[in-house]
């Protein structure tokens, strides 16, 4: 369980709902903060505080071009979160798609009922 | 816009350091939602998704009460959940706590799960709030998710192994 503190850590750092459109924006490509500003409707402060937390998890990754700061994503990091949301966000799914044929049957059930009453 | 259809995928968000929070909306208006999920003959149909079969389900649904579902797995490997319901709104609202009876090894922390049901036009979105006591029990949830999801897609890799030999 060693990792899990630091998988965990990011893991918080992605579900943060800013943060995902963050790393959305960069899963386009390398962007400058100036053009995450802009994007996201955010102040320049608060696209910094972000950035700094998805860093510190190793989520994104930056490089300095000229006087400009360019971040990217870093797949490597994010791969065992996505893993884990996609896997538990699945399992839902599975769940709640058999949960749709069942509410569709009792749906069916009452509109037929209502039929006879009326 | 393009009308929405019954079937989509499950959102998952981590509001805070002990809360997973999972939404969905249902083609369904939620007195049937409700229904579906607390009526031990429907839930039997779908609580276990495609990971087995629910073998067990046993709802007393009232405050104190206690509810326990059992799911065999691939595999014969059975897996139970418990817990107590805490509060309960008709239609609005379930409490309750929810244990992993685990599997060896694995240590299982109990969760507060809060359900609400909303309706609009018609169809329902729910919403399942699970908390856990403190961010280390959660993280070892989600631990324990990502090491059962690297399982079962090797036993997927496995069964397409097999069938190409």
């Amino acid at each position: 369980m060693a990792r899990a503190a630091t998988t965990a850590d990011a893991f918080n750092a992605v579900a943060e709902p800013r943060r995902r459109e963050i790393l959305d924006v960069l899963a386009g490509g390398e962007r400058p903060v100036n053009d995450l500003v802009r994007l996201l409707g955010l102040t320049q402060p608060q696209v910094s505080k972000h950035l700094r937390v998805l860093r510190e998890v190793g989520a994104v990754d930056v490089r300095d071009e000229g006087r400009r700061r360019l971040y990217r994503l870093n797949g490597h990091a994010l791969k065992p979160i996505h893993d884990w949301v996609k896997t538990y966000e699945r399992s839902w799914s599975e769940r709640f798609d058999r949960l749709d044929v069942v509410l569709a049957e009792l749906k069916e059930k009452e509109q037929g009922d209502d039929g006879d009453d009326e | 816009m393009t009308a929405m259809t019954s079937s989509g995928t499950a959102t998952v968000t981590l509001p805070t350091d002990e809360q997973i929070l999972i939404t969905r909306e249902f083609d369904a208006p939620k007195h049937l939602v409700y229904k579906a999920w607390t009526t031990p003959e429907l839930v039997k149909r779908w609580w276990s998704g495609d990971r087995g079969e629910v073998t067990i389900a046993e709802i007393d649904l009232r405050v104190g009460g206690t509810w326990r579902y059992v799911m065999v797995a691939s595999g014969d490997l059975e897996v139970g959940f418990h817990g107590e319901y805490r509060e309960i709104v008709p239609n609005e609202r379930i409490v309750s706590t929810e244990v992993f009876e685990g599997i060896p090894g694995v240590p299982g922390g109990e969760a507060l799960n809060t359900l609400t049901f909303t309706e609009v036009d018609g169809r329902t979105i729910l919403e399942i709030l699970v908390e856990h006591t403190d961010k280390e029990t959660r993280d070892m949830v989600i631990e324990t998710g990502m090491e059962a999801g690297m399982q079962e897609s090797m036993d997927h890799l496995e069964q397409v192994a097999v069938s190409l030999g």
